[in-house]
C-alpha cells in the first residue's frame, strides 16, 4: 500500500483559518470540497497514509456497503452515486465513481483493501494533501482582538485556527464496565480465524460487529453464543441500514435450525472463570430475569467504538450516547461550542428528525460525503462570504425538477428524510434551485416560500415527501410509494402540481 | 451520560419505569436512543408524521400549541406517546428550553416495547388518566 512520502510534510505549524483532523474518507472529502471552494486550510492526521479505518477494518476484510460496476447510470454522473456507495464526490468527471476500478469483479462489496485502494488514489488525484504522521493532542481556545483561535497542540507542534473540523472516526474500542470483563478481548483485538478452530465463542453484542464475527467463525467456533439484553433485528426487517445487515444473517439461519448458534436476549452480569480453566458468563435473561450461564473458551466484546475526542468534552463539547457522539447542530457544528465542526462518521450525531425511528446514514461514507458537502458549502457562506450558486429555474419547469430529483437524486436516497432537494420562490430574486440542503434547517430556517422534497422510508415503504413553506405555514404531502421507485410517470406529476399550484401561480404572476 | 447502566440508573427511579427489575432496565436502556437537543432546537414538530415516543432524562421543555404555550416538560416526565399510538401527526410543537436530554424510540417500536412491557403500560396510562382528569376539571371550571 501506498504510504505517503515522509519527506513531504506540507502544513508546518502555525495558524490556518481551518484545521481539518483525519484522514479517513470524511476528512479527505472535507478537505476536497474547501479546496475546491478555494479555502485555505491544513490537513493533519496521526496515520501515515490515508484511509482512516479501512486501512485496519472490517475484521474478515471485506465491506457492507456496495458498489455496483454495471448500474443504470455512467459512472462519472451523480445518478450512478445512488449505485455506488464507496466512491468520494467529485467535481471533475475523471474522479467520480472510482471505487469500482479497484474491484476485482468478485463481489459488489469491495474487498477492504480495494477501498484502501480508493481512497489513497482518490486523494493521489484529487490532490489531498496532508501532514501525516501528526498527532493532534489536546486544544484549548484562545480570545484574540480579532475574534476567538483554537489552538491545537501536536506532535508537530501548535496549530492555530478559527475552526476546527474533527474527522476522527468513532474508532475508540468501547467496552462495558462489566465485572470480569477483563477476561474478554474486544473485537479490535480479534485474532486470526483458525485460532478459534474447535472453540466454544461468547460475543457480547448483537450489532454488525458481533454477526460479522460470528458469520466468520462459524466454520471455527465449535458453538457460538452472543447475547446483548434486546432481540436482534435485521436490515431486511427495519427496511433501513438499522439492524444486522444481510451480509451476516448466516447466524440466524443457524440459530433457528439448532445448529450451534445461540442468539440470546439476556444482559451480562459477569464473566469469571471457572477451576476448569474455562470462562463463565453469567446472564439474566431479558424476558423473565431467570438467571442462566454459558460456558465458553473465548468472549470477545463486540460492544461498539466511541468517539476519540481527546480533551474536546472539557472544552465544553457536550457528547451523547453510548458511542460518546458530540451533539452537533443541523450543520454539524457543536451544540455546545460553536466553531468547532465534525465530518464523516461522527456526524452521525446529528440524526435530524428520525421519522419512524429511522436515522441518516451518516455512520456511512454513503451518506456523511453529503453531509460533507453541505458543512463546507455552509462554512464557506457563513464565515468566508462565498455565496453558493442558486440557479434560476422556471416556474413551469420545478414540478419535473423535484420529481427528477425524487427519483434520480443520490442525496435524498441516502439520507432519507434527512437531506432535501429544496426550491425557493422569492417574490423579488424569483424562483431558485437552492440545491441539497438538511430537512431541519429547512423546516426551522424560515425564508421564502418553498418547497422541499425528500425521499423517505417508514419501515415497510419508500416513497417521496414534499414539505411546502407558504405564507409562513408549514405543511407535509407524502406521495404514494411506487414499486419500481419511478416518480416521474403523469400520476405523479398531477399530485405534485395540485400541491404546487400556489406557489407556481405567485411566482408567476411575480 | 452514555452507557447503558447510566441510562439503567437514570430511569431507574421515574415513576414510568418503576416497576422494572435491573435487567429489565438494562432491556430499556439498549432498546432506546439517548439523544441531546440544544436549547431552542423542536424536539417535537406540530403536524408533522413520523415522530417518536421521548422520556426527559434532564433538561427542561415547553409544549406549544399554534404558538401557545401549553405545558413545562422536565426530568421524568415523557412524550410524543400520544402522536403514535393514534398514528397522526403531534398536536404541539416540543422545544428545548434547556439543553436536553432524552431516551427516544422511534414510532414504530412503540407497540412492541409496550407489550412487551405491561408495567410501563399501565403506569403510561395511570399518566394518561391524571392528564384526563386534568382536562376535565379544568372544562368544568371554564
Amino acid at each position: 500500500m501506498t504510504v505517503a512520502d515522509p519527506q513531504e510534510r506540507p502544513f508546518p505549524p502555525g495558524e490556518y483559518p481551518i484545521i481539518v483532523v483525519g484522514s479517513g474518507p470524511g476528512a479527505l472529502q472535507t478537505s476536497y470540497f474547501l479546496s475546491r471552494l478555494g479555502i485555505e486550510h491544513a490537513l493533519l492526521s496521526a496515520d501515515p497514509g490515508a484511509g482512516g479505518m479501512f486501512r485496519r477494518w472490517p475484521f474478515f476484510q471485506r465491506l457492507l456497503s456496495w458498489t455496483k460496476p454495471y448500474a443504470p447510470a455512467e459512472r462519472s454522473s451523480r445518478a450512478f452515486e445512488r449505485w455506488d456507495w464507496n466512491s468520494l464526490l467529485a467535481l471533475e468527471p475523471e474522479l467520480r465513481g472510482i471505487a469500482a476500478e479497484f474491484m476485482d469483479g468478485t463481489s459488489d462489496f469491495p474487498s477492504r483493501p480495494e477501498m484502501e485502494e480508493n481512497l489513497v488514489a482518490f486523494a493521489e488525484r484529487a490532490g489531498v494533501r496532508a501532514r501525516y504522521g501528526c498527532r493532534w493532542q489536546s486544544t484549548r481556545r484562545e480570545e484574540t482582538a480579532d475574534g476567538d483561535r483554537f489552538i491545537l497542540t501536536t506532535t508537530d507542534g501548535e496549530y492555530r485556527c478559527r475552526f476546527a473540523i474533527f474527522a476522527v472516526g468513532v474508532a475508540e474500542p468501547y467496552s462495558p464496565s462489566t465485572p470480569g470483563i477483563e477476561l474478554a478481548v474486544h473485537y479490535a483485538d480479534t485474532r486470526d480465524a483458525e485460532t478459534y478452530a474447535g472453540k466454544r465463542l461468547f460475543i457480547i453484542g448483537k450489532q454488525n460487529s458481533g454477526f460479522e464475527l460470528a458469520s466468520g467463525l462459524l466454520q471455527w467456533a465449535s458453538r457460538i453464543s452472543l447475547s446483548s439484553p434486546s432481540p436482534a433485528k435485521t436490515s431486511i426487517e427495519t427496511h433501513s441500514l438499522v439492524g444486522v445487515r444481510a451480509r451476516y444473517v448466516q447466524p440466524f439461519e443457524d440459530s433457528a435450525l439448532g445448529g450451534g448458534v445461540d442468539i440470546l436476549s439476556a444482559s451480562i452480569k459477569g464473566i469469571s472463570r471457572a477451576p476448569s480453566g474455562a470462562l463463565m458468563v453469567a446472564l439474566e435473561r431479558s424476558d423473565n430475569a431467570m438467571p442462566m450461564s454459558v460456558e465458553a473458551d473465548e468472549v470477545i466484546a463486540a460492544t461498539g467504538f466511541t468517539c476519540p475526542l481527546v480533551d474536546l468534552p472539557a472544552l465544553g463539547v457536550a457528547t451523547f450516547g453510548q458511542s460518546k457522539l458530540p451533539a452537533q447542530t443541523e450543520f454539524w457544528e457543536s451544540a455546545t461550542v460553536p466553531g468547532i465542526f465534525f465530518a464523516g462518521t461522527i456526524t452521525q450525531g446529528s440524526a435530524g428528525l428520525k421519522k419512524h425511528g429511522i436515522p441518516p446514514n451518516s455512520g456511512a461514507l454513503h451518506g456523511y460525503r453529503y453531509n460533507a458537502r453541505v458543512l463546507v458549502r455552509e462554512i464557506g457562506r457563513r464565515h468566508f462570504g462565498i455565496v453558493p450558486e442558486r440557479p434560476a429555474l422556471d416556474a413551469r419547469d420545478v414540478r419535473d425538477h423535484l420529481l427528477s430529483e425524487a427519483t434520480l437524486a443520490p442525496e435524498l436516497w441516502h439520507q432519507k428524510a434527512f437531506l432535501a432537494s429544496v426550491v425557493s420562490f422569492d417574490t423579488d430574486d424569483g424562483v431558485r434551485d437552492e440545491g441539497i440542503v438538511p430537512l431541519t434547517s429547512f423546516l426551522d430556517g424560515g425564508g421564502p416560500d418553498a418547497v422541499a422534497m425528500t425521499i423517505e422510508a417508514d419501515g415497510t415503504n419508500i416513497y417521496p415527501v414534499v414539505y411546502v413553506r407558504h405564507g409562513g405555514r408549514q405543511e407535509e404531502h407524502a406521495l404514494d410509494a411506487d414499486p419500481l421507485h419511478d416518480y416521474q410517470s403523469l400520476a405523479y406529476r398531477r399530485a405534485l402540481g395540485t400541491i404546487l399550484e400556489r406557489l407556481t401561480a405567485g411566482a408567476s404572476a411575480a | 451520560m452514555a452507557t447503558r447502566d447510566e441510562i439503567a440508573d437514570a430511569i431507574a427511579g421515574m415513576t414510568l419505569f418503576a416497576d422494572l427489575a435491573r435487567p429489565q432496565l438494562l432491556g430499556v436502556a439498549s432498546r432506546f436512543e439517548e439523544a441531546f437537543f440544544p436549547k431552542d432546537a423542536r424536539v417535537l414538530r406540530q403536524d408533522l408524521t413520523g415522530s417518536g415516543f421521548y422520556v426527559i432524562l434532564d433538561g427542561e421543555a415547553d409544549v406549544i400549541a399554534d404558538g401557545m404555550k401549553r405545558a413545562t416538560l422536565a426530568r421524568g416526565d415523557f412524550f410524543g406517546e400520544v402522536s403514535v399510538l393514534l398514528g397522526e401527526p403531534p398536536i404541539a410543537d416540543v422545544v428545548a428550553t434547556r439543553p436536553l436530554r432524552c431516551i427516544v424510540l422511534g414510532g414504530p417500536a412503540v407497540e412492541g416495547f409496550l407489550v412487551d412491557h405491561p408495567r410501563v403500560m399501565y403506569r403510561m396510562l395511570q399518566a394518561q388518566a391524571r392528564r384526563l382528569r386534568g382536562a376535565n376539571q379544568r372544562f368544568a371550571a371554564e
